[in-house]
């Protein structure tokens, strides 16, 4: 009897321990999970280590970051709803809005906008269009990314060219920060990046901008947004979304903001990655 | 005959010089040796390194040319290049480059240098010899290629997948890559030798001035014997064994001979010149003699039966004292030792002493006096009473009042030694060959035949006779053989 009774004592105190930090929402299985991709400079890991900290303190609930080697991976992620957040590109928000929510847009320059850079080697000083590069070596970031990829595939296409042939030879680095190198080592004779993460790595490690030259600016375009899986529970959508809008009004998150470069965060709307939608509508049915 | 210019130079110099000369050329043969060694060492880790290099890089390399991802092939080739410090500075690559089968290259860690798809081969000859010896043989080995007349070498490897080839991975170091390491030890080696030279300088010069410092005195000692024998005691004299020892050993006996040598030329010398000097005065005495003696029987005779007047008488006077005073200087001069004399006994010398210690007393000498003659000696007394006499009264002559004057006289080894001694003024150096030269006296007073006479008793005693004088004790010294 005795014996009994402690056991079940020692059980109800291990039951205890194990739901520990998760009691405030009960039934949640695992933590919050967030899909990172390169449109902003995430291979700052110690950055990435402090970001963590505040969301995990904003939200008082375990994070964990997840990256993987290319846009596909975490948008994938994101629609078989192993992951609950996803920073993406806008690219692959048109084309998968009906599997993921919008859940909130950077503001760059008080904008929920940014533009795709077409860059050259420093040494070439001629080079102002896409069009010049006809027949060179050209670096794009990653299939799935509208600045790094879709811009310059519609522009080409705009332009009477076929994007396909247009360039004796083209590689993806996997990451914008990785054009910038290619581009600036002489690897490649043109890239195309996100403009905001060669403005932002202008400010962190100039010595890999200053071997390039911003050859053309694009209009401005949607911002990659932060998105949900679908299935996502609304309490949840709803605390990460305060999270990043609140991001702004406290002196840690604004700390934080200031790393990245960001003014803030937006609810947004999806009507922002129409003119990309366009573009990608326009190289599908150019292909 | 000189060697060299060097060759006049003293040890004193020459063997800090050559301590010098031999420690730069070990120096510079252990630096030389050391540095072929390192050479080749750093070569052998350079290869080494190079070839393990290539197989990881080669391995890594297959899934990018495979899916043509030239980004991941470009952070491959790139990885080596990006890790600094320590040894893998100096032995990272120069360049990287990954060439397919065709030999175009696929990616470089200079794609200026070598653009996507160019042959190399065809802008660097040094391409061309690595294209041709990976044609030449096997192409799916690993080889270094050495161009010939290049500052590079390269190490090929072969990338290969399931046994298909894929392409080559070209790593080209240059061959500069040994000159810091070569040159920090050469540089090392030169600050070793300086603290080397630093502490064996001193020594050196130490050792060489213990060493030439004889040598060099023995020189000079040397150089003076032409002019003048230097004193076999001022030569410096080492109690080693060695060959400067025995030099310095066999020099001070040589100047000992020398010396020896010099001093019985002197005496013969002088020996000899009283000898001519003392037949000469013999024979002019005995010629003197002669007409003397008939010359004073003939006055004698006239005084006696001429009955000569005042005036007459007056010369006649004179003339007898005269001739004389002529027999007394020429008998004088004449030593005759055959006179016949009974032994010397102890008494004559006593004799001697009361005699001398009038004139010793009016010059308040001291005068000590050691008498050692117990029993009569077989010479004839008057002829060693006779230079008892001379010797001590010049002695008594020459101190100064309150003067010390010494007597000595014994029997020794069948000879009898006299010794007599003064402190007055010594003898000049210059007189002394003169001092037996009858008439050669300094002073005012007697005639100058006292050691004159003294020199001939003795010559004919067949005895030694030894002066010795210098300031402050004149010391004679007279060995009479018994018969």
């Amino acid at each position: 009897m005795h014996r009994r009774r402690l056991l079940q004592l020692v059980l109800t105190a291990a039951c205890a321990v194990a739901t520990g930090a998760h009691a405030t929402t009960p039934g949640r299985p695992r933590d919050i999970r967030i899909g990172l991709t390169p449109v902003f400079l995430d291979d700052q890991l110690d950055f990435l280590k402090q970001l963590r900290a505040y969301f995990e303190r904003r939200l008082g609930w375990p994070v964990s970051f997840v990256q993987r080697g290319s846009y596909r991976e975490i948008i994938e992620l994101v629609r078989v709803g192993k992951i609950d957040f996803a920073w993406l590109c806008g690219y692959p928000y048109t084309r998968y809005q009906q599997d993921m929510k919008l859940l909130a847009v950077p503001l760059y320059q008080g904008k929920p906008l940014y533009r795709s850079y077409l860059i050259v080697p420093a040494s070439d000083t001629r080079t102002s269009t896409f069009t010049d590069l006809k027949g060179k070596v050209f670096a794009y970031s990653d299939p799935d990314s509208n600045s790094g990829y879709l811009y310059p595939q519609y522009t080409l296409l705009r332009a009477g060219e076929n994007p396909a042939s247009f360039f004796s030879r083209t590689f993806f680095t996997w990451g914008h920060r990785k054009v910038v190198e290619a581009v600036g080592v002489g690897l490649a004779q043109g890239g195309a990046v996100d403009g905001y993460v060669w403005d932002t790595l202008a400010r962190v490690r100039p010595e890999l901008t200053a071997a390039t030259r911003v050859a053309h600016r694009s209009p401005e375009l949607g911002h990659p947004p932060f998105v949900a899986r679908l299935k996502i529970p609304e309490t949840e959508f709803r605390m990460m979304q305060k999270v990043l809008l609140g991001m702004r009004d406290d002196a840690e998150g604004a700390a934080l903001l200031r790393s990245l470069n960001l003014d803030g965060f937006v609810a947004g709307d999806g009507h922002l990655f129409d003119s990309i939608a366009v573009m990608a509508r326009a190289v599908a049915a150019g292909r | 005959m000189k060697l060299t210019p060097l060759a006049d130079i003293s040890l004193r110099y020459k063997i800090p010089l050559r301590v010098i000369i031999l420690v730069i050329v070990t120096a510079f043969f252990v630096t030389a040796s050391m540095v072929f060694r390192e050479h080749d060492e750093s070569r052998r880790d350079l290869v080494a390194h190079a070839a393990g290099l290539g197989r990881v890089l080669a391995d890594t390399l297959t899934t990018p040319l495979i899916h043509d991802d030239l980004w991941r092939a470009y952070e491959v080739v790139r990885s080596p290049q990006r890790r600094s410090g320590g040894d893998f500075e100096t032995l990272s690559a120069a360049s990287v480059v990954v060439m397919d089968t065709e030999f175009r290259t696929f990616v470089s860690t200079q794609p200026a240098r070598y653009p996507l798809g160019s042959n190399p081969a065809q802008k660097e000859a040094d391409f061309g010899h690595v294209q041709s010896a990976v044609g030449a043989g096997d192409s799916a080995t690993q080889r270094l290629v050495e161009p010939p007349a290049s500052d590079h070498l390269y190490m090929v490897t072969p990338i290969i997948a399931d046994g298909v080839l894929l392409g080559h991975l070209v790593l080209g170091y240059s061959r500069e890559v040994f000159i810091p390491r070569l040159h920090n030890l050469v540089t090392r080696s030169v600050l070793v030798t300086l603290l080397v030279l630093g502490v064996l300088l001193p020594l050196s010069a130490w050792w060489a001035r213990r060493l030439a410092d004889p040598l060099v005195q023995l020189a000079e000692a040397m150089d003076q014997v032409t002019t003048q024998l230097p004193d076999p005691a001022a030569v410096p004299l080492l109690a080693t064994g060695d060959e400067i020892g025995r030099l310095a050993q066999a020099f001070r006996g040589m100047l000992t001979g020398l010396r020896e040598k010099q001093q019985l030329e002197q005496h013969m010398l002088v020996a000899e010149r009283l000898a001519a000097v003392g037949r000469l005065s013999a024979g002019i005495a005995h010629e003197i003699n002669n007409p003397l003696g008939g010359m004073l029987n003939a006055l004698n005779t006239f005084r006696r039966h001429g009955n000569p007047d005042a005036i007459t008488e007056k010369t006649i006077s004179l003339l007898e004292r005269g001739l004389t005073q002529i027999r007394h200087t020429v008998a004088a001069l004449l030593v005759e030792a055959k006179i016949e004399s009974h032994p010397l006994t102890p008494e004559d010398i006593e004799d001697i002493h009361i005699l001398v210690m009038a004139a010793a007393d009016k010059k308040l000498a001291n005068f000590v006096w050691h008498n050692r003659v117990t029993e009569a000696v077989p010479l004839p007394s008057t002829l060693v009473r006779q230079i008892l006499l001379n010797l001590l009264l010049n002695a008594v002559q020459a101190i100064d009042d309150g003067g010390h004057v010494e007597c000595d006289t014994r029997v020794e080894d069948q000879r009898l030694v006299i010794l007599v001694e003064n402190d007055g003024a010594h003898i000049d150096e210059d007189r002394l060959p003169y001092l037996f030269e009858p008439f050669s006296t300094d002073r005012p007073e007697g005639n100058g035949l006292g050691l004159w006479v003294t020199y001939q008793i003795v010559q004919q005693l067949q005895g030694d006779l030894e002066v010795d004088s210098r300031p402050g004790l004149t010391r004679f010294v007279i060995e009479l053989p018994l018969p």
